[in-house]
């Protein structure tokens, strides 16, 4: 029998058997649910259920980001209800508005998740922190409403699909040219139902930040989770959380459905062009698009070592003419140590607009969404027709890089050659 | 033992494990709307209409972004034959409540995205994989989706048929959904 990968040890553990196989339906004790305001979507199918108190409110994290602040008196009235329910059932680690980010950023950040983990989250990019060694899968409402009940889902044990990465890449280029390579490679659904474990020295030599945006964007894959194994970087970004630490590795001899082997030496930056993640260009096969918006932003782009990207190369330089640059962080503590070092003093006077940390404009909800006839280069996910706005508009998907170098020259620019 | 008792009219009473007995339709005659690969949430449903609980908005606005004038011409019991990676993107469980609030009584494709498929049989709405069906219909074709034969009687009078689903999510399904599953769980037991 061949050995075991990371994902089906944390099942394993999680459903008390000593060996699962791919295929095979499991009942997995979560150890995190977490929630943004699909809670109160859940909240329907809870009261149905008939239960009145969550199985274990230590074990439930809770924050705002769709819509934060509340553009809307129905969606404050919603945040009302989330507050009230949170108190209610004495959900400790609710964080309200001023203490928000975007939920995947807020439990990496905050220390929440753990190598070997379950964990469950209310949003499709829950994948992201499987890049500390969990296996985080992403449910809906009524899904959610079941774990608040009960603390377990039943789950399909994936096969798991190797992406080992291999090289040097070309200067001002990053994991998310890395994450948009591999899925213009395997298709936007490439990885369905299917965990994506990353491996190889490309993969091994990223901070953290960076492991994030491959595992965020294995959701584009069509993946249920996206790992990587557990090391000292990992403790390292983690110790301040002060919890265990015990990493899990895949069996040498553990059985891979598929390897995927990427080697990027030299490999510059890359666009996902409309209407589709999977849609691949080199940035050099765009150059010279005409731009309206460039969005810095989302769970994917938006974290400390991103908006000093933004800042370097914005730094004594003006936004186009005619083109707004939006930089949302993706967290209230992204927000003050942006503000700590500088960087929002940068960005104002380069004309950007910096705004409070929300999913809003990256799922076309509120507060900077695109016209019909816009054209936008954004560091956000997915770019599907209608996603950050009007169905007519174009989204293109790149770097921190690219987008600002672009915002700078209201064209798609190589940041290569700025 | 869960299983079916008194089939019969398309119709046959559920009893789950824990006595209680639910009904679920078995079959499906209707027209068909046809969609193309890697339909995405945001497709059926703009995340500018999420600011709220309504189901209602949500069906008002479904396929918006493909069509404006498709949740007016929908009618209860049409059927959607879609290609590859339906209901790829974002969880919003909005999308499946649109398209059941519509009366659509079940969807067909080559492939579902993984969240989409849990979230439609957690409300009850059949979603069945039926490689190669897409390019044997047309949109406005009548076809039958029969649950207990597992296949799908076409216009032309050719027969498909769909991948049968796992026993635990055919549960789930003919329980009437995952919040009726759980009732009837929790529910005292009746002899």
């Amino acid at each position: 029998m061949p050995g075991l990968t990371i994902s089906e040890k944390i099942l394993a553990r999680a459903s008390h058997a000593e060996v699962v196989r791919p295929g095979q339906i499991i009942d997995g004790e979560v150890d995190l649910l977490y929630m943004h305001e699909m809670l109160a979507m859940a909240l329907l199918p809870f009261n149905e259920i008939g239960t009145t108190a969550v199985w274990d409110p230590n074990k439930i994290v809770v924050t705002l980001d769709h819509w934060v602040p509340p553009p809307t008196p129905e969606i404050a009235k919603m945040h009302q209800t989330i507050r009230d329910f949170c108190h209610k059932q004495g959900i400790q680690r609710f964080h309200d508005v001023g203490d928000h980010g975007i939920v995947h950023q807020l439990i990496a950040e905050r220390g929440y998740a753990q190598p070997g983990e379950l964990i469950i989250g209310s949003d499709s990019h829950t994948n992201m922190v499987g890049a500390v060694g969990a296996f985080a899968a992403g449910i809906g409402a009524t899904d959610t409403a079941a774990v608040m009940a009960s603390g377990r889902l039943w789950l399909r044990v994936p096969e798991t699909l190797r992406v080992d990465i291999r090289g040097t890449l070309s200067e001002r280029t990053t994991a998310k040219d890395v994450i948009l390579k591999v899925i213009g490679t395997t298709g936007d659904d490439g990885a369905r139902y299917a965990a994506v474990e990353f491996t190889g020295s490309t993969v091994k030599g990223f901070p953290m930040n960076e492991r994030f945006v491959l595992c965020n964007m294995t959701t584009e894959m069509g993946a249920k989770v996206g790992l990587i194994e557990a090391d000292q970087v990992t403790k390292q970004y983690l110790a301040h959380a002060g919890r265990p630490f015990h990493p899990i590795a895949s069996d040498e001899d553990a059985a891979f459905s598929k390897t995927f082997s990427f080697e990027v030496d030299g490999m510059g930056p890359q666009v996902a062009c409309p209407s589709n993640p999977a849609n691949l260009k080199p940035v050099e096969d765009v150059e010279g698009t005409k731009i309206d918006v460039a969005f810095l932003g989302s769970c994917t782009n938006a974290r400390i070592e991103d908006l000093r990207i933004a800042a370097g190369l914005l730094k004594g330089e003006r936004v186009a003419r005619g083109v707004r640059f939006q930089i949302t962080p993706a967290s209230q503590i992204i927000y003050r140590q942006a503000l700590k070092e500088g960087l929002i003093e940068i960005f104002m006077d380069a004309g950007a607009t910096f705004t409070s940390s929300t999913c809003g404009p990256c799922f076309g909800g509120h507060l900077g969404t695109l016209a019909g006839d816009e054209v936008c280069i954004s560091s956000t996910n997915r770019n599907y027709p209608g996603r950050m706005g009007s169905p007519q508009a174009q989204v293109y998907l790149a770097s921190p890089w690219t987008v600002t170098a672009s915002a700078i020259h209201g064209e798609i620019t190589d940041p290569r050659k700025v | 033992m869960a299983g079916f008792v008194n089939p019969g009219q398309g119709h046959e009473v559920y009893c789950s494990s824990s006595g209680s007995c639910l009904r679920m339709q078995r079959q499906f005659r209707g027209r068909v709307w046809t969609f193309g690969d890697d339909i995405s949430t945001d497709h059926i449903i703009a995340g500018k209409y999420l600011g709220t609980t309504d189901p209602n908005v949500f069906a008002a606005h479904a396929f918006e972004a493909v069509d404006p004038a498709w949740a007016k011409s929908v009618q209860v019991g049409d059927l959607i034959v879609a290609g590859d990676n339906f209901g790829c993107g974002s969880s919003r469980e909005q999308a499946p409540i649109a398209l059941k609030t519509l009366g659509v009584s079940a969807i067909l494709a080559n492939s579902f995205a993984r969240i989409f498929f849990r979230n439609s049989i957690n409300l009850g709405l059949p979603v069945l994989e039926c490689p190669g069906l897409r390019r044997k219909v047309n949109a406005g074709d009548v076809i039958e989706v029969d649950m207990a034969e597992g296949e799908v009687r076409l216009s032309d009078g050719g027969v498909s048929r769909f991948n049968a689903l796992p026993p635990n999510v055919l549960e789930i399904l003919e329980a009437g959904g995952l919040v009726a599953k759980i009732r009837a769980e929790r529910a005292p037991h009746r002899t």
